[in-house]
């Protein structure tokens, strides 16, 4: 699944913060290379800079010094604009809090990256009602995030990461709000995504025994640095299908 | 993004927040009310007012009058004083007179829109068993659109050559204390009529009638004798439109001017003119009244019809004060008005700055799915843009409605006076998108800083936020 050219490539990545005179080094040279296909999970406590380097490498904040290629372009250097379709067309995030904005039913939280990326109208349908399959919420649709579960509310955070076929999907910490069954599911479901669809993805979060059980690399952050880099031989060994069922038929069918 | 989307995105937006952005729509439509009511009133004003003066006809008409002074002598009036004018005037040029050919020739001139004469002339009116001495006038078919007839009880002349009158509402209490009542009824009217007569046959023996007659003709072309008229009443009036009409006001009974001229009723300039025009018989005019399209264009009309060799008279000075004073009016009422909307647009800016605060996750959201710094500029600016297009036309809407509420106020209280209503207030087509289209720039204006702060977010901050 892998490949030996690196998808992301992170060289000397700090960001520091200035609160006053003092400087806070939230990530601290930190330098990482993640080849197309991985499952990596980026673990550490409250502080460590996991969620910042995330950032970092998603696009929604620049490093203060370094620089990050991905496929071959330094998002330290892009301007704004570019920074911008780098998220929109490179990248898909799903959020701890799932961020489904409260106003807008599912399918239109789900429609939102394609009309940011000005895709045809009779097109977006398609692909919105195809990404909402993928995660098996074809059926709520028109419900508002506030009248769907904790689950179902991060599935469509999926759905809607998924809906502009990016190569990259960051997740933040995606089951800190959910309960021990859900945040399975929704690992399984990202594990079945990166390993249908050969998606590159990257995972904040602090529990490790979930992110030894599903990420195929472990990557251990502490006060800003890089403490340990290892691969997960047993997650990448254990079949992406083995508790998600359900989700087999639908994520064959999107794959052709 | 596409505007398609923009705009979808803001609409639904502002209906989210529905409360909150309903107000502050309100308050635009608030401030473009009170500019197009202010705005609606002195249009409505000016357009009165003009309307008054134009269909009073005294600021778009020349008056013109022969040099020989016909408007001077009434029915057996001075018969000295314009034979030395005559023999003045015999010594540079001869006077022209104030004729058919003459009136065509004022009408040809350019900025002309009719040239008629005035026929008024005394009569004896007969009703209801009472007889009455009145004056009567012939009122132009024109006077039909000019608003002199606008506050008639009854109808207006049914054609141009009608046996018909309308009476001043005056005249008619005189006649009937229910004035409404005389309408259908016949007025019989007794004047003196002119009559052209072939020249005398000197070698006809002559009796005693036949003399009398010489004297009251002067002996050729014209006798005057004394007539009767039947007309149909067919309204009452209680303004003077024959202000309007060429003369200064005056008459009691006003009849179609080709009527008028048909009943050929002696006019001053008879007297005048058979007595020096050594017999001859071809009808002048005692005045004439030419119209113009514009009061502007008076001074320059009067001008050519002096070359012509004829009198004129016009109240040319007093519009162009009246001008000045509406648009200073004006710009008044403009200035009040804009400084509602300045307010609306303070709370534009309030709402929109709020909205960024209330939304600032869903800025950074979007943000993270690859909006834009413009699209989410682009965003706000169109929401603010929306409620200023919809504050503007609820606000021109509302301003049509107060300027309908103080037209109707004022009706009421001039009618409690005994006046005929106005209408004060007008939107013109001009004002209503003019009005919306301001609404809609000083909204965008407002929205300026709040679309500029929201598209600035950092998308990783506005995440955070709770």
């Amino acid at each position: 699944m892998t490949s030996t050219t690196p998808l992301i490539q992170a060289q000397n990545v700090s960001r520091h913060y200035h609160l006053g005179d003092s400087t806070i080094p939230a990530v601290n040279d930190i330098s990482l290379e993640i080849r197309p296909g991985e499952f990596v999970a980026l673990l550490g406590s409250s502080g460590s800079g996991k969620s910042t380097f995330l950032n970092l490498l998603a696009g929604l904040d620049r490093p203060t010094s370094g620089a990050i290629h991905v496929r071959g372009r330094n998002l330290a250097a892009i301007d704004p604009t570019e920074l911008a379709a780098y998220r929109r067309d490179t990248v898909g995030m799903v959020f701890q809090s799932f961020n489904l904005l409260p106003r807008m039913t599912l399918a239109e939280n789900v429609e939102l990256p394609l009309r940011l990326a000005e895709v045809d109208r009779a097109e977006r349908a398609a692909r919105v009602q195809s990404a909402l399959e993928h995660v098996r919420l074809a059926a709520r649709s028109r419900h508002r995030p506030a009248e769907l579960s904790g689950g179902e509310q991060q599935r469509g955070a999926i759905a809607r990461a998924l809906v502009n076929r990016p190569s990259i999907l960051f997740a933040d910490e995606p089951t800190g709000n959910l309960d021990s069954v859900n945040g399975e599911q929704i690992l399984q479901l990202l594990r079945e995504i990166q390993s249908s669809l050969g998606m590159t993805i990257i995972m904040v979060t602090h529990e490790r025994p979930l992110a030894e059980q599903f990420a195929t690399r472990i990557v251990t952050l502490g006060d800003g640095k890089l403490k340990s880099d290892t691969p997960n031989a047993s997650a990448a060994l254990q079949p992406a299908n083995a508790t998600a069922a359900p989700a087999q038929s639908a994520t064959a069918e999107a794959h052709q | 993004m596409k505007t398609r989307d923009l705009t979808e995105l803001a609409f639904r937006n502002l209906r989210e927040a529905i409360l909150r952005n309903s107000l502050t729509t309100l308050g635009v439509a608030v401030g473009v009310a009170s500019l197009v009511a202010m705005l609606s009133l002195g249009v409505g004003l000016q357009t009165l007012a003009s309307q008054k003066l134009n269909s009073s006809g005294l600021f778009d008409a020349v008056y013109v009058t022969s040099k020989r002074g016909g408007m001077r002598g009434g029915p057996g009036g001075d018969g000295d004083r314009p034979r030395r004018n005559d023999e003045k005037s015999a010594k540079s040029e001869p006077v022209k007179p104030l004729d058919e050919t003459a009136r065509q020739e004022f009408e040809k001139l350019p900025n002309v829109t009719e040239a008629y004469p005035q026929v008024r002339f005394l009569t004896e009116a007969r009703l209801n068993g009472k007889s009455m001495s009145i004056g009567a006038i012939g009122m132009p078919d024109s006077s039909r659109k000019t608003g002199s007839f606008d506050n008639i009880a009854g109808k207006y002349f049914s054609s141009p050559t009608a046996d018909e009158a309308i009476l001043h509402s005056e005249f008619a209490k005189d006649l009937d204390p229910q004035p409404a009542s005389l309408v259908g009824k016949e007025i019989t009217l007794r004047y003196a009529q002119r009559q052209e007569t072939p020249p005398p046959d000197t070698n006809k023996p002559k009796d005693i009638d036949d003399e009398l007659d010489d004297m009251l003709s002067g002996g050729g072309g014209i006798s005057i004798v004394s007539h009767d008229k039947k007309l149909r009443i067919v309204g009452i009036i209680d303004t003077d439109p024959s202000i309007g009409a060429g003369g200064f006001g005056g008459a009691r009974i006003f009849i179609p001017l080709k009527t008028a001229q048909e009943m050929r009723p002696a006019q001053g300039g008879d007297v005048n003119e058979f007595v020096r025009a050594s017999g001859s018989a071809k009808p002048t005019y005692m005045a004439l009244t030419v119209r113009v399209k514009n009061p502007k264009n008076v001074t320059q009309v009067e001008d050519a019809i002096k070359k012509l060799g004829f009198n004129t008279f016009s109240l040319q000075d007093a519009t162009r004060s009246l001008r000045l004073v509406f648009t200073v009016f004006d710009l008044f009422l403009g200035l009040f008005g804009s400084l509602a909307l300045t307010v609306a647009s303070l709370g534009i800016i309030n709402t929109l700055v709020m909205a960024i605060l209330e939304r600032r996750r869903e800025i950074g959201v979007l943000k993270a799915l690859g909006a834009t710094d413009r699209d989410v500029r682009s965003l706000f600016f169109a929401e603010a843009g929306a409620m200023g297009l919809l504050g503007g036309i609820f606000g021109v809407a509302i301003g049509w409605l107060i300027g309908q509420a103080l037209t109707w106020g004022t009706t009421i209280y001039l009618k409690r006076q005994d006046l005929p209503g106005v209408k004060i207030s007008y939107v013109p087509w001009w004002l209503a998108a003019g009005a919306i289209a301001f609404a809609v720039i000083v909204s965008l204006v407002a929205g300026l800083y709040p679309a500029a702060r929201a598209a600035k977010l950092n998308p990783v901050e506005a995440l955070r936020y709770e």
